[in-house]
């Protein structure tokens, strides 16, 4: 027993030792704040600067040695129920790269990170791009509820990160918004708005229901949808239900919410439990002429074959994929094709990210400069760089960020399953 | 009560006071809920029905959680995990007659195969965990096979991942199962009256296996002294790996009723419906079957009722996001006032 105690002890020790070796800091830093003092020419396209900026500003600088990539972090939701959402945006964001391979004179590399769309994985997605250390920024995440603590993280370590598809309003409120964080997707203040003038003005609806799954983004959506509903034509709420993620039976909430009989039943949530949600509302008997509604969280052919015929007749609301411009269908299309392999995009926010690449791209260039062959790229400037963007023309729009973040030029649609197939009926084109 | 008289000290006021209130509470509820009579007697109708069916399934798990424990006194937490597994794959079953055409040419064979498929999947799946992962501690303390129990469970849930993927699954439809059937006055959903007539002839057919067979007579005498069973000439461990077998059986089987009412498969399907069911056995007296089933389709019911009946009479907001909570309470209640559930036999410890 005692040669097991023994040989226990060192290994412990041991443990504590490499545990100790892996806190921030230690190893090899890529962050060396003022190293070379020499001021040297910069580089045509790009900021012009020196060691005091690294030195003055807060978060320090990135430093790339010459010839080496310039490391661009992604917190997606690429597995699991939701991974269509994720997998859409990466491959925008390959997109992206393909068409724009090189960064202030550096190639462009990615960290794949998982956000799992819950709390949970966008921590430990966000813990794992920060301790890579020498990330530039993060294009990420697919879901607010895993935007919520990433963001914090991130800011925390002065990393900028620029979400494609987190739509929660409360992302970039006044009083909750991250410093180092912005998005490229509409905010939902303008998805309900528009959910609720196209039930008011074109269906010309007067009693509405809604469910969310308690996550920021279906909770918030859910909420301002009613709210507005409400205010634009003083319609009706009859409920305000909610279920758990991972829940599989709804029959208790569709029976207490067809006892009022409301004419739309509007749940933006996500892909496992809108499928079931779908379906079981289909077979309650006091839902028979209530119309579906659904958000952009399962605007995914993956819900399509989940809720099979269920799906048929029910309305979506989501960003408007008709873009101005022949760049969409004539290059970022068959690029997108052909980094994924599928036929045609499974999610609607490919345009986004590609779009949050390219200005994460131009505000880079803005602020690194060349040092002796290495480029260095002030934290703090590049933040500002990137919120003083305006007038910039992308596939989704033209977009100009605010001071909170929201960078999108945000156009929303509403579309209809019909055939088995989305098809967009609203606005007019 | 036969037995020890429980203790009048502090710790047993306190549970009893608790137990008391949360059930004062649930009653209160559902008389304010009736008064407020927002849903109509249909649609009470239709939760129970819904309740009854999800019920036989929890029932079916629970019976392979009692069976094991009636024999091994140890709780198979990797249960709910055989079940995922039969399920999983036999998507994969499922999806394939579809490609082949054969779901549309003869969905009944197709859905006989497909739950022959689960339920010898399932079934392999448990012989291999008690083979592997039991077996070899036999006679160690209770504690360690528990956490044998929840480690195997974690790795078949990975394994699963593994080779099925992180997605969600969608069940093609067998389009045998839609629409109602009017019983009565009652107005009961195919599917729900198929999950619920299988589930019972499966567990009548448990019954009289229990109690006619020979086979059935052996389990029972293991289950009552292993070792006087074994010095009558019964072998043990066959009969342990007949018991893990028919429990594989059971699960694969409800398996398929669960996907039949919710038709996705995902790898972590089996972890919510392993606990309840095991809450069911325990409810209902974990060790004797024919209290796994009652336990399962009363847990069922309460769930499926439980939010609407309960909550909405005080006016919480959105009460169904609670549905969980009401199983568990259940567990607590049937652990502080009857731990040996309700058909339990008194351990004389």
């Amino acid at each position: 027993m005692q040669k097991y105690t023994r040989w226990s002890a060192i290994l412990v020790v041991l443990m504590l030792v490499l545990a100790a070796c892996q806190s921030d800091g230690g190893g090899d830093g890529s962050e060396a704040p003022g190293e070379s003092a020499d001021a040297s020419q910069p580089a045509e396209s790009m900021g012009t600067g020196s060691a005091a900026d690294c030195d003055a500003d807060e978060f320090g600088c990135i430093e790339i040695a010459e010839g080496d990539p310039i490391v661009i972090g992604t917190a997606l939701v690429i597995t699991g129920a939701n991974e269509s959402l994720g997998l859409d945006s990466q491959w925008g964001v390959e997109v992206g790269a393909s068409l724009r391979p090189n960064i202030a004179d550096h190639p462009v590399e990615f960290d794949f990170q998982d956000d799992g769309c819950s709390a949970e994985g966008g921590t430990a997605a966000a813990r794992a791009l920060v301790s890579a250390e020498g990330i530039a920024a993060v294009i990420g995440t697919s879901c607010s509820s895993a935007g919520v603590p990433a963001a914090e993280i991130t800011s925390a370590e002065g990393i900028l990160m620029v979400s494609p598809s987190n739509t929660a309003p409360s992302l970039t409120a006044e009083d909750t918004h991250e410093p180092f964080y912005a998005r490229t997707a509409h905010n939902d203040e303008i998805q309900g708005a528009a959910m609720a003038q196209y039930v008011c003005e074109v269906l010309s609806l007067s009693t509405a229901a809604t469910i969310d799954d308690g996550s920021p983004y279906a909770d918030q959506l859910a909420n301002v949808f009613a709210r507005e509903f409400e205010s634009q034509c003083g319609g009706t709420v009859t409920a305000e239900e909610a279920v758990s993620v991972g829940q599989t039976d709804f029959s208790g909430v569709l029976e207490n919410i067809a006892a009022d009989g409301p004419e739309i039943l509007y749940f933006p949530i996500f892909v496992a439990e809108g499928a079931l949600v779908t379906q079981q509302a289909k077979d309650t008997p006091g839902l028979d002429d209530t119309v579906l509604a659904g958000a952009d969280g399962y605007f995914t052919p993956d819900w399509l074959e989940a809720a099979g015929d269920a799906a048929e007749g029910h309305i979506l609301s989501g960003p408007d994929l008709a873009f101005a411009g022949d760049f969409y269908e004539a290059e970022f299309l068959p690029a997108y094709q052909e980094i994924s392999g599928e036929d045609s995009t499974i999610s609607v926010f490919h345009a986004h990210s590609y779009d949050a690449y390219n200005m994460v791209a131009d505000a880079i260039e803005a602020v690194a400069f060349t040092e002796g062959g290495t480029t260095y790229i002030p934290r703090t400037a590049l933040r500002d760089a990137f919120f003083s963007i305006s007038g910039h023309e992308g596939i989704t729009g033209t977009l100009t960020c605010d001071a909170t973040g929201d960078c999108a030029d945000a156009k929303i649609s509403v579309s209809q399953v019909t055939d088995g197939a989305f098809e967009r009926i609203w606005p007019e084109e | 009560m036969p037995g020890r008289r429980p203790r009048l000290n502090l710790v047993n006021l306190f549970l009893w006071g608790l137990g008391g209130t949360i059930i004062a509470l649930a009653l209160i509820g559902s008389f304010l809920t009736i008064q407020q009579g927002r849903l109509s007697i249909e649609q009470w109708q239709s939760l129970i029905v819904a309740g009854i069916a999800l019920g036989s399934v929890y029932a079916l798990i629970a019976l392979g959680y009692t069976l094991v424990y009636g024999i091994l006194f140890m709780i198979n937490f990797a249960h709910g995990e055989v079940f995922m597994w039969g399920a999983f794959t036999a998507f994969f079953t499922a999806s394939g007659l579809a490609n082949a055409g054969i779901l549309e040419s003869s969905p009944v064979l197709a859905f006989g195969l497909t739950l022959l498929s689960a339920m010898i999947t399932s079934m392999v799946v448990a012989i291999l965990l008690e083979r592997i992962a039991y077996r070899p501690l036999r006679g160690a303390p209770r504690l360690v096979p528990l956490i044998t129990a929840i480690g195997a469970s974690l790795f078949l849930q990975y394994t699963a991942r593994g080779f099925y993927g992180s997605g969600v699954r969608a069940y093609p439809n067998f389009g045998l199962f839609g629409g109602d059937i009017q019983l009565g006055p009652l107005n009961v959903p195919v599917e729900d009256a198929v999950v619920i007539v299988s589930a019972v002839t499966i567990m009548l057919a448990l019954y009289v296996f229990i109690n006619r067979t020979r086979t059935g007579r052996a389990m029972r005498a293991v289950s009552e002294d292993k070792d006087v069973a074994a010095m009558m000439g019964i072998n043990v461990d066959r009969i342990i790996v007949t018991t893990f077998a028919i429990g594989g059986l059971l699960a694969g089987a409800a398996g398929i009723l669960y996907t039949l009412l919710f038709n996705q498969v995902h790898f972590f399907m089996g972890f919510l419906p392993g606990i309840k069911a095991f809450t069911a056995a325990v409810l209902g007296g974990i060790g004797n079957v024919i209290g796994a089933a009652l336990g399962g389709m009363t847990l069922g019911v309460l769930e499926a009722l439980g939010p609407n009946l309960f909550l909405t009479g005080y006016g919480i907001p959105a009460p169904n996001q609670l549905k969980d909570v009401i199983a568990f309470t259940v567990l607590v209640l049937v652990l502080i006032f009857r731990p040996s559930g309700f058909l339990g036999r008194k351990e004389s410890t």
